[in-house]
């Protein structure tokens, strides 16, 4: 059992590992087919030709495509990921820059995530079809229908304007006023929450009607038991691989949450990137991005695997 | 990928684009303030409700309340330029960039509200009767290390933004000044040698960017400037604090300290402001201005003529190169319609002239209206029946698609078809600068004599309308060799008269940029158009 699991895992790594490298030339032909460039846009409005050309020269952004690419590429291959074409300031120190609070708010939402999905949707399981489960499912579909930015405009309408229990913005800092993550953590977890709980009732009725739980409840094992060590194991395996996305989106999630609630984090640096074509902070970002987006469903199908072993995981 | 909001005409975009254009310039021909003049036109009182009237030029609003009071720590918010700010005062771009520098840094002239340049480090400059070489003094002054400014510190500043390899906005600016021949007469006092008569060379002293830095400084990251503040912290995207400079020459400003913090979408702005995060938001939208204006909660400040707002036609190539039909155009357009739909009514309806409010504007022009009848007649006249023109557009600038619906729908009164086609808005600027024939366009306040030579000469680097026309670059050249202000005032007339009768720029409004105030923030100017001298002036300002 164990060797099968570990040539399995040894398979998704290398597979990961070549995702990871497709991410940045995939990102590089994309910024590339992007019109204009960075000199286009620090020209700005003031787009004289001449001034195009020599903040194009300054840049070395004259030189072919392949060229540049190469550069970063021998660049990230000794470990540096370059520095930024309009600044000049390093790759790395943007990331490090926008890490924190991106991690803060992701991680705030994800260690929330669990415990409420789950919770939630064992609530509505417990009685298909009751009161309580309709209470939870059109509530959970409801919220879930509300776009992000939406909903946090309308939190920060009543609580932060109307009300004033919280701050609305991040402006002055994180760590200085920690009640600022209460409401992008809310609006994160909004949808993420409901997803989540969705899937966790469905997969418990359907493992609760599912013929060895039948049968173990036939044979005595009280229900509680089945429910818990039977039930639940099958009914999170979805559930995880679901939160393993739930994390990827996050992503773009925390890009909206950060703008609405001027959080400086990784959203912010990556739409700043693209917007002004500063190619080496896009693909810093996008090896970034890659790698955490491999290895967390990576993680999700070997939990997956774990939980319910005889569910196939595609590779 | 775009922001967000992309749905909202994103005013608190980090776009470079559509924020300040280049700014250069004023006049002022021959002489030179004295200090205590300029230092009186600042920013005076004004708690934050009243919208002034209508821009005086130079003065300052009525100070509502009182005795300034010293202390405390001013937040002001600005649509930041993210991760990839520097306080190289030199690589300014956003109002962001502007506001930072200001702070700690000055020019030798700055703006005044009517766009003319005023005296800043400079104490007076004076030209010789050939108008092509021009004597600066400056005043006395010293950086927040305790040296002084010397012209030394002058010319490496300007040769720095000069320099060919480095692309600075505000090279194109300084493009007269031949800094090879120029020379410092003694400490103070700098002798420039021009490239050709120049009747407004004190607008180069105010250009936008033309900041003076300490001789030899290439690292700015902890920056010495001679600025009303100096340096404290830096985080790029997030916020400047800078502390009161006690030697600062114009009088150490109120405020102990300051703090410029980026936030790039309106609502944000707005909602700090609003919950007190922040005691000023700049650049907020008409709907908010209109929401909260009574409300008490915080202060509204409009400040007029900061943005022009027009479409320009390519004037060769068709069918604008025929001059009947930009005519009918000009004459196609409701300016008020477009102001109360595409500005939400805060703005003031244009002739198809720049700079209203500014030195030189002819407003005695007759205000044009709509003239369907006419227009068609126009392009009946030209051959031009049941024309189709497409125009570009790009949510680059607050109000840009909206107006261009606006203005599609009135021209298909006059029997015209225009398709609105929305473009990129990074690239924008560029795109419409050679490519198509029709496009919506915006810019910040500026002398007049700058926007014509910038953008209305054979040989301007940003003619967007593709104006090309010996006769008036004779003029403008004859204006700049000009000494009498009212001989030249008149060559402005001549040059402005011809483009009102056939230019290229449909000029339909003129935006108010619009900043919340707190209501314990006193002394916001309500008159400085953005980028001028009494705009974010923060030494002026402070808190009751």
């Amino acid at each position: 059992m164990t060797t099968p699991l570990r040539g399995w895992a040894r398979r998704r790594l290398l597979l990961g590992a070549g995702q990871i490298a497709a991410v940045p030339v995939l990102v590089f032909v994309l910024t590339e087919a992007l019109p204009g460039d960075a000199a286009v846009t620090i020209a700005g409005d003031d787009p004289d030709p001449a001034r195009i050309a020599a903040i194009r020269a300054a840049l070395r952004l004259d030189r072919p495509a392949v060229e540049r690419f190469a550069d970063w590429a021998g660049e990230l291959v000794h470990g540096e990921l370059g520095r930024s074409l309009v600044s000049g300031r390093p790759v790395a120190d943007y990331l490090a820059d926008g890490l924190a609070p991106t991690v803060l708010l992701a991680s705030v939402t994800l260690v929330l995530l669990v415990p409420v999905a789950v919770g939630l949707g064992m609530l509505a399981a417990r009685r298909e079809g009751g009161p309580l489960d309709r209470a939870i499912s059109t509530a959970t579909l409801g919220v879930y229908a509300v776009p992000e930015f939406a909903l946090g405009v309308l939190l920060t309408a009543v609580f932060a304007i109307r009300l004033g229990w919280l701050p609305p913005t991040a402006v002055g800092g994180v760590r200085e006023q920690p009640a600022v993550l209460v409401l992008p953590v809310v609006v994160l977890l909004a949808r993420p929450v409901c997803s989540v709980a969705r899937l966790v009732r469905a997969g418990l009725i359907e493992a609760m009607a599912a013929p060895y739980a039948v049968h173990a409840l036939r044979c005595g094992v009280p229900p509680a038991r089945v429910r818990w060590t039977h039930a639940l194991p099958n009914a999170l395996a979805p559930a995880a691989q679901q939160l393993a996305r739930t994390a990827d989106w996050l992503l773009c999630g925390v890009i909206v949450a950060e703008a609405l609630f001027v959080i400086p984090g990784l959203g912010t640096v990556l739409l700043d990137a693209v917007a002004a074509r500063d190619v080496p902070v896009v693909q810093g970002l996008a090896v970034l991005f890659g790698v955490v987006t491999v290895v967390l469903n990576l993680a999700a199908d070997l939990v997956a695997r774990r939980l319910a072993p005889r569910t196939e995981v595609v590779v | 990928m775009d922001r967000p909001h992309a749905s909202r005409p994103a005013p608190g975009s980090p776009n470079p684009a559509a924020r300040p254009a280049a700014r250069p310039i004023a006049r002022r021909t021959l002489l030179v303030a004295s200090a205590g003049a300029a230092g009186a036109a600042g920013a005076l009182g004004l708690a934050a409700c009243s919208p002034g009237p209508a821009g005086t030029p130079g003065d300052a609003a009525p100070g509502a309340s009182g005795t300034p009071r010293r202390g405390g720590r001013l937040r002001a918010l600005f649509a930041g330029g993210g991760a990839n700010e520097t306080l190289d005062p030199h690589l300014v771009n956003l109002f962001a960039d502007a506001a930072r520098a200001k702070a700690l840094y000055e020019k030798l002239a700055d703006s005044g509200s009517d766009l003319a340049a005023v005296p800043r480090l400079a104490a007076e400059w004076e030209p010789n009767a050939g108008l092509d070489t021009w004597t600066v003094r400056l005043r006395e002054a010293v950086f927040h290390d305790g040296r002084p400014v010397t012209a030394a510190d002058v010319l490496y500043s300007y040769r720095r933004i000069a320099d060919p390899k480095r692309a600075f906005r505000a090279r194109a600016s300084l493009e007269p000044v031949d800094l090879a021949a120029s020379r410092a007469i003694d400490a103070r006092t700098v002798e420039f040698r021009l490239k050709r008569p120049y009747a407004e060379f004190p607008n180069v002293l105010a250009a936008f960017g033309a900041y003076i830095v300490p001789e030899g400084t290439e690292d700015f990251q902890h920056p010495v400037g001679s600025g009303p503040f100096s340096f404290v912290s830096f985080r790029p995207g997030t916020s400047l604090l800078v502390r009161r400079f006690d030697g600062y020459w114009d009088g150490a400003p109120h405020l102990d300290e300051l703090e410029i913090l980026a936030a790039a979408e309106e609502s944000a702005r707005a909602n700090a402001l609003l919950a007190g995060q922040a005691e000023y938001a700049h650049e907020l939208t008409p709907a908010t201005a209109r929401a909260h204006e009574r409300g008490g909660r915080i202060g509204i400040v409009r400040l007029r003529n900061s943005a022009m707002q027009g479409f320009v036609m390519k004037t060769d190539r068709p069918p604008f190169d025929d001059v009947r039909v930009r005519q009918a155009f000009f004459l196609i357009a409701d300016r008020q319609e477009l102001v109360d739909g595409a500005l939400s009514g805060a703005g003031e309806i244009g002739n198809d002239l720049f700079g209203k409010g500014a030195q030189y504007y002819p407003a005695g022009l007759p205000q044009r209206a709509q003239d369907l009848d006419r227009a068609r007649a126009l392009l009946r006249e030209a051959g031009a029946e049941g024309l189709k023109v497409t125009l570009d557009t790009s949510p680059v600038a607050a109000g840009f698609v909206e107006a261009a619906g606006i203005l599609k729908d009135q021209a298909a009164k006059a029997g015209v078809t225009v398709e609105v086609k929305v473009g990129s808005k990074d690239t924008y600027w560029k795109d419409i600068l050679d490519g198509g024939v029709f496009a919506s366009y915006r810019s910040g306040a500026l002398p007049v004599e700058s926007h014509i030579s910038q953008r209305l000469l054979s040989g301007s680097t940003t003619n967007a309308t593709h104006w090309r026309r010996p006769d008036f670059d004779d003029l403008y050249t004859q204006a700049q060799s000009t000494a009498d202000p009212a001989a030249r005032a008149a060559l402005y007339e001549r040059m402005q008269r011809r483009l009102y009768d056939e230019g290229g720029f449909l000029i339909w409004g003129f935006a108010d940029w619009i900043v919340g105030t707190a209501q314990r923030l006193r002394g916001v100017s309500a008159e400085a158009p953005a980028n001028t001298l009494d705009w974010a002036r923060f030494d002026k300002v402070w808190l009751a």
